[in-house]
């Protein structure tokens, strides 16, 4: 990553921290991710994805910016990334998983707001986030109360902030369609181009290619023993939101391609028979490999993951029928409001969601993974919980932070509930 | 004559139970200190015999995966180590509560397996370690402090659950003329209060056995007793329970 610290001085960047901040990632990454045996090769370009989030991609974007493309940053799963591609415009996910920067943020933010906006904050605050000097426009949302108020005291004219409902009733249908029309109006406005139907049909098409990938390496990990370990296809997720999508799909194509075949093969980095595990809840985005990795040190493999970093972001594809402007804008709106997020209440359809998903991955528990803070998935667990018990299915919630300190412990829950499951 | 033996390396204590044919023969409590790895061997080496006997160990504890890692013994968790060991000395038991000296542990037992358990997350108050850090800044020994509660003729109301804020509170409430029968008392009940929150969430069922080195706390028996509604099963070693468990699972297909 150093090779590119010329790129971040020119970006004004504090370059020896973020040294610091690139050698406490890659211990983490090496501890992890990197620990792990029986690997798919292809993993080693979406390695590469992580690896050059602060590199090889931030010189490509700065790239892009000459060449007068606009770069859109956004902090959730239910921004219509298709609407910013129609414009050349193009959007990154800023959230941050490191807990290097989460002291940073709460010098100047409460320390009780959860990891993800603390990580996100510090590394802005800490001129260490080499985003922030290249971005042309943000988009915020209102999927959390803490976002919101965040958004106030960040919010300039280059802020749009769209309105997510909290129900999804026909008023709330309407109101999103329009925040989605409002979305396309200031992508419009900053890049001096109109959205039209046959690019917004092709951003379409690119988009559902990636999601229909997804969805194949998804499907893959249903095999007894899966293919690749849930972390590795963590890893993939996370670059996902990173990514150039149309390179992001083919080198997905490739790696699903070694899976089938490592599947037929009964290659595997699990024995027959390890114990299947769903985890369900928040996501966790680039550098927070913590439970992932806690969950599979003890001996079990992820088979799916119920999160903005799994199925939530990739389930559903835009109706491609449409013929007009307005009827794909409402196509893509409507896609994006069956996201079902502990944002809505009541939000019914997520317990559907969970229980579906058990069943097909034939999973033997569901671990509840809460950010510290994150009130509505923390209080929603009871309802999950609750349903997947119905449903005969044990799960274990956990509540964490990006911290270590509470390893130990989490590692011992872990394992006893593994052991519970026999 | 088949000799197990189980080791539990614990934050403050290290345990180890030997059994022959099944039956319990040795046991050990020990402070774990800074050399874990040097405890485990010193006791097991003393109680298992010669080191040549094959003894077959399981490790359990918060150590275990060093042990396991160093000493390649196979390991199970403290919980599943108490479920088993609890269901040895009382068949009929459903529910154990184990304090420790970092963790509480609330599991509910169907014969012999765990089925449910709730742990205190983090934080250690609540825990062995809270009482004597409470303890000291009292001036009670461990011994003293749960007898000097017992007899306490009222109780304070210790609002602080955090071990550096609960031992600033009781200073000050010493500075403030509070007895310290009183302040010792209060400090009982809030970790009652705590531990019943972990049980409220698993549920008892009774038989309820209370393990962990805070069992031998009188004070922590007869509030426990009070506040749950039912008696308790203390076992006469509610140290080594979780060591038992361990011994028990040696040899029987623990996870190396």
């Amino acid at each position: 990553m150093t090779e590119h610290g010329q790129l971040l001085a020119e970006l004004g960047l504090n370059v020896p921290l973020h040294d610091e901040l690139s050698r406490a990632t890659e211990r983490s990454f090496q501890r992890t991710i990197g620990a792990q045996q029986n690997r798919p090769k292809a993993m080693a370009y979406f390695d590469g994805v992580l690896h050059g989030a602060h590199g090889g991609r931030i010189a490509e974007l700065v790239a892009a910016r000459a060449a007068g493309r606009k770069v859109v940053g956004t902090f959730c799963v239910y921004v219509p990334e298709e609407i910013a591609l129609a414009v050349d415009a193009i959007p990154i996910a800023l959230c941050g998983g490191s807990q290097f920067t989460v002291p940073y943020a709460e010098k100047t933010f409460p320390r009780d707001i959860c990891p993800l906006v603390k990580s996100t904050l510090g590394m802005a605050f800490a001129k260490i986030c080499p985003y922030g000097p290249i971005l042309d426009y943000t988009v915020g949302e209102t999927t959390c109360d803490v976002k919101k108020k965040t958004w106030e005291i960040l919010a300039d004219d280059t802020f749009h902030v769209m309105e997510v409902p909290q129900k999804k009733e026909a008023i709330d249908v309407e109101l999103w369609r329009k925040a989605v029309r409002e979305f396309r109006d200031k992508m419009e406005q900053l890049t001096g181009k109109k959205v039209r139907t046959e690019r917004l049909a092709e951003s379409v098409r690119v988009m559902n290619d990636k999601r229909r990938a997804l969805q194949r390496l998804t499907e893959l990990r249903k095999a007894d023993p899966p293919p690749i370990s849930g972390l590795d296809a963590l890893a993939v997720m996370q670059g996902a939101l990173n990514d150039e999508p149309v390179r992001f799909t083919q080198n997905l194509d490739r790696l699903n391609a070694e899976l089938v075949e490592r599947a037929a093969a009964g290659v595997s980095p699990f024995k027959q028979g390890t114990k299947r595990i769903m985890v369900s809840g928040c996501p966790s985005v680039m550098g927070n490999w913590k439970v992932h990795h806690l969950i599979e040190a003890a001996g079990a493999a992820i088979v799916v993951d119920e999160s903005c970093t799994g199925t939530r972001y990739f389930e559903n594809l835009v109706g491609d029928a449409a013929q007009d402007l307005d009827a794909q804008l409402a196509a893509i709106a409507d896609r994006y409001l069956k996201i079902n997020c502990s944002c809505f209440t009541p939000n019914s359809e997520r317990l559907d969601d969970v229980k579906r998903l058990a069943r097909d991955f034939r999973v033997d528990g569901v671990v509840q993974y809460v950010l510290q803070y994150c009130h509505t998935y923390n209080v929603e667990a009871i309802r999950v919980d609750a349903a997947l018990k119905a449903a005969g299915i044990p799960s274990l919630k956990i509540v964490t932070d990006y911290s270590e300190e509470d390893s130990g412990q989490l590692r011992t829950r872990i394992e006893a509930f593994l052991e519970q499951l026999g | 004559m088949t000799r197990t033996a189980g080791i539990d390396i614990g934050s403050r204590t290290t345990k180890v139970a030997v059994l022959e044919d099944g039956r319990l023969v040795h046991s050990r409590v020990v402070d774990t200190g800074t050399d874990p790895l040097g405890r485990a061997r010193e006791l097991l080496s003393s109680l298992a015999a010669d080191p040549q006997s094959q003894v077959p160990v399981t490790a359990t504890g918060y150590g275990r995966h060093l042990a396991r890692e160093r000493l390649g013994f196979p390991v199970i968790t403290e919980i599943k180590a108490h479920a088993l060991g609890a269901d040895r000395l009382f068949p009929e038991c459903r529910t154990v509560i184990d304090i420790g000296g970092q963790d509480s542990k609330v599991i509910r037992v169907e014969s012999g397996r765990q089925v449910n358990f709730e742990m205190n997350d983090r934080c250690a108050a609540g825990t062995g370690r809270f009482l004597e850090v409470m303890a000291a800044t009292l001036g009670y020994t461990v011994g003293e402090f749960g007898l000097e509660a017992l007899v306490a003729p009222e109780s304070v109301a210790i609002n602080s659950m955090c071990t550096v804020f609960s031992e600033s509170e009781v200073i000050s409430l010493i500075a403030g003329g509070e007895s310290k029968q009183s302040i010792a008392l209060g400090l009982h009940e809030s970790i009652i209060s705590r531990l019943l929150a972990l049980v409220g969430r698993v549920g008892v069922e009774s038989p309820v056995v209370l393990t962990g080195g805070v069992a031998r706390n009188p004070c922590i028996r007869a509030l426990l007793e009070r506040r749950l509604g039912v008696p308790l099963l203390v076992p006469d070693e509610p140290q080594i329970v979780g060591a038992l468990g361990a011994a028990l699972s040696a040899g029987n297909g623990a996870r190396p």
